[in-house]
């Protein structure tokens, strides 16, 4: 589904390299855990795969779209839940999902239909018609995922879609996302909770600096590398317990 | 079509959801053409009916400085108050107390007298009307100084208007103490008009007009248009304000991951801020209309003219909106579009001859302002407001409009593929 080739970036003035020849095929169906440090790469090959910023050498394909050739063929294809809340604070819920599910060409009762189906879906039926701006976190987040997905997507990438809510409001998420993947979208995900990754994720890359320093499904990770109980403990021993705070 | 439908309904709901900054965008300008009409009436007011109060130094006591005395009481500019020392007429008008102040100089009235009487005499003698035929012995008079104080905040066209009027009035004096020597050189009956004093040549303006109509210029038909179009421009403020926000909360970028061109996204924007001019157009028009003559301004005069008037003020909102969208589209930050609009609409403004006419400007800045839109637009509304003119006439300045909007469209576009191609 996702075939990405020696694929590079290196910001303006930069001294290092953002992703560094990374190269990674994940299969359609798949939910894939992108996990890593902060500052390893993983917004910025998220930022590459939705036509956000330009690679600086290599290539990707999506669904078989190279997405030189197919920029708006691939843009239909995938829905991006970013980091943070990308919606209009004085619209209302309703509102922000009409607007951004016209921008992906839904119209009329097919979009209103979808709005509403997933508004029920995710607990926000009261609430469609009060502003974002009223919203909880955990309510927004939920809102930022279905600006994603109305157009039905076949690739879904979420950028911490979890970060900053109450664990109601991440429950309904994950279980949502469990269910679009097992109706065939393909999942890549990034996030800080490992725990949370190793239990929703069928396979995870750990990256650090640019570039993959381990892939596989996380029981494997977690077998492989002596001494781990979990994802966590893989995840320190292949990136180190020194803090990546940078500016 | 759907997707551009979409954009200006969205931006609409931006739009009226704000209502503090939608007040702030309709209210302002009417305040602003209120204010500014209010005080160009009132300076047009003070020169024409309102009188400014002057001191006056009287050093002559003569009969030329009784006649100036008299001109300027018969003024309808000026209210006289009579001082007695030059020292404290300085004080008084330097210190911004009085705007002006006028010395007489001693022995005036003997002194032009005198002088007068020896150029008729001399020229009497000329032409062998003088009866004795004493040579003359001129007088070495040195030519006498009627000193101006002007309080130095009055700006440089008052004190122009100023001075200009009291040489008019002392020309006038002096020549009719030629005419009165003249007149006792050759009669000695003082009732016999020899000479016809009145002035021979008069002045008469010509004003364009509309059928048997005539088109009276006052302070609405020169603010209308100008201050709207300052208006108008001003869109670019909050227009650029709002995409820098959509950039800064996150909805640009999400934006930037659907299949819809930048210009679908710079169209909504357009469709609705044009709205927007337009709407502040016509408020402007209704205030002028109803408002101006309630308040004692004169009645803004549009008959006929409407469909032109709306014609040029939506291709100065088109230009207007296309230079907002530029600099939405370049600035990073509020603190970038911002102050940089507000100076950039003043800056515009000054080159197209808001404040300043064109023609009085200097030739370099002249040239500039040809480049500047609210040049054009202020242009096609004097001609529509003021110089009567028919749509043809109008298109060079709308294609102008035009092009500026297409242009700053362009960049906005081509500069976004650039910055944020993948």
């Amino acid at each position: 589904m996702i075939q990405i080739t020696q694929l590079s970036k290196k910001y303006k003035d930069a001294e290092d390299y953002s992703v560094h020849n990374l190269n990674l095929k994940i299969e359609e169906g798949a939910v894939f855990g992108l996990l890593g440090p902060n500052g390893a790469g993983k917004t910025t090959l998220i930022s590459m795969l939705s036509s956000l910023l330009k690679p600086t050498s290599g290539s990707f394909s999506i669904d078989g779209l190279n997405y030189r050739e197919n920029k708006n063929k691939l843009k239909q294809r995938i829905g991006i839940v970013p980091q943070e809340y990308a919606l209009y604070p004085s619209l209302t819920a309703y509102e922000n999902l009409q607007y951004f599910g016209s921008m992906y060409g839904l119209k009329g009762n097919l979009l209103k239909n979808k709005i509403l189906e997933h508004i029920e879906i995710l607990g926000l039926s009261k609430f469609a018609h009060i502003k974002i701006s009223n919203f909880s976190g955990g309510m927004k987040r939920r809102i930022n995922l279905i600006a994603s997905i109305l157009h039905r997507p076949k690739v879904l990438f979420l950028d911490e879609p979890t970060v900053g809510v109450d664990v109601q409001s991440k429950n309904v998420i994950m279980e949502y996302l469990g269910q679009l993947n097992t109706e065939g979208t393909t999942i890549l995900y990034t996030s800080h909770h490992l725990n949370e990754a190793e239990q929703f994720c069928t396979r995870v890359a750990i990256i650090d600096l640019g570039t993959i320093v381990c892939q596989g499904a996380p029981k494997t990770l977690i077998a492989q590398q002596v001494g781990a109980q979990n994802l966590e403990e893989v995840f320190l021993a292949q990136t180190g317990k020194a803090l990546r705070d940078h500016a | 079509m759907h997707k551009l439908w979409a954009s200006t309904y969205k931006e609409f709901l931006l739009l009226t959801r704000d209502f503090g900054g939608l007040a702030i965008l309709f209210l302002m300008p009417l305040l602003l053409v209120i204010t500014i009409t209010l005080v160009q009436n009132d300076t047009f007011k003070t020169l024409k009916e309102t009188k400014i109060p002057i001191l006056l130094v009287d050093n002559d006591q003569g009969e030329v400085s009784k006649s100036i005395l008299q001109n300027l009481k018969n003024s309808p500019l000026f209210e006289v108050n009579s001082q007695s020392s030059e020292k404290s007429v300085k004080e008084l008008v330097l210190t911004g107390k009085y705007q002006l102040g006028i010395v007489i100089p001693k022995n005036l009235s003997k002194d032009l007298n005198l002088k007068v009487a020896e150029n008729v005499e001399g020229i009497l003698e000329i032409f062998g009307e003088e009866e004795e035929s004493i040579p003359l012995v001129k007088s070495k008079l040195k030519p006498k100084e009627i000193r101006l104080y002007f309080d130095p905040a009055t700006q440089f066209s008052f004190r122009n208007s100023i001075k200009s009027g009291i040489d008019q009035m002392v020309s006038k004096i002096e020549t009719q103490t030629i005419y009165k020597a003249f007149q006792e050189e050759l009669t000695d009956d003082p009732s016999e008009d020899i000479f016809d004093t009145e002035p021979f040549i008069l002045f008469k303006e010509i004003v364009p007009s509309d059928g048997e109509k005539e088109i009276i210029p006052n302070a609405t038909q020169h603010n209308i248009p100008a201050w709207t179009l300052f208006a108008i421009f001003f869109i670019i403020l909050p227009l650029s304000i709002n995409m820098v926000k959509e950039k800064n909360q996150g909805t640009f970028v999400r934006l930037r991951t659907h299949p819809v061109a930048y210009a679908t996204f710079l169209g909504g924007k357009t469709i609705v801020f044009l709205g927007v001019a337009l709407i502040q157009f016509a408020l402007m028009l209704l205030i002028g209309i109803y408002l101006f003559p309630w308040i004692g301004l004169p009645k803004l005069d549009v008959s006929g003219r409407l469909p032109l008037l709306f014609f040029v003020a939506s291709f100065a909102g088109l230009a207007a909106v296309g230079l907002g969208l530029l600099l939405g589209t370049v600035a990073k930050t509020q603190e970038q579009s911002a102050p940089f609009g507000a100076t950039f609409v003043v800056i515009l403004a000054a080159l197209g001859g808001v404040w300043v006419p064109v023609f009085a400007m200097p030739k370099f800045m002249q040239v500039l302002s040809n480049i500047s839109p609210m040049n054009w637009g202020l242009n096609a509304f004097y001609d529509v407001f003021l110089r009567n003119v028919g749509i043809l006439e109008l298109l060079p300045e709308i294609a102008l409009l035009f092009l500026f909007f297409v242009v700053t469209v362009v960049i906005s576009v081509v500069y976004n593929e650039r910055k944020n191609a993948v």
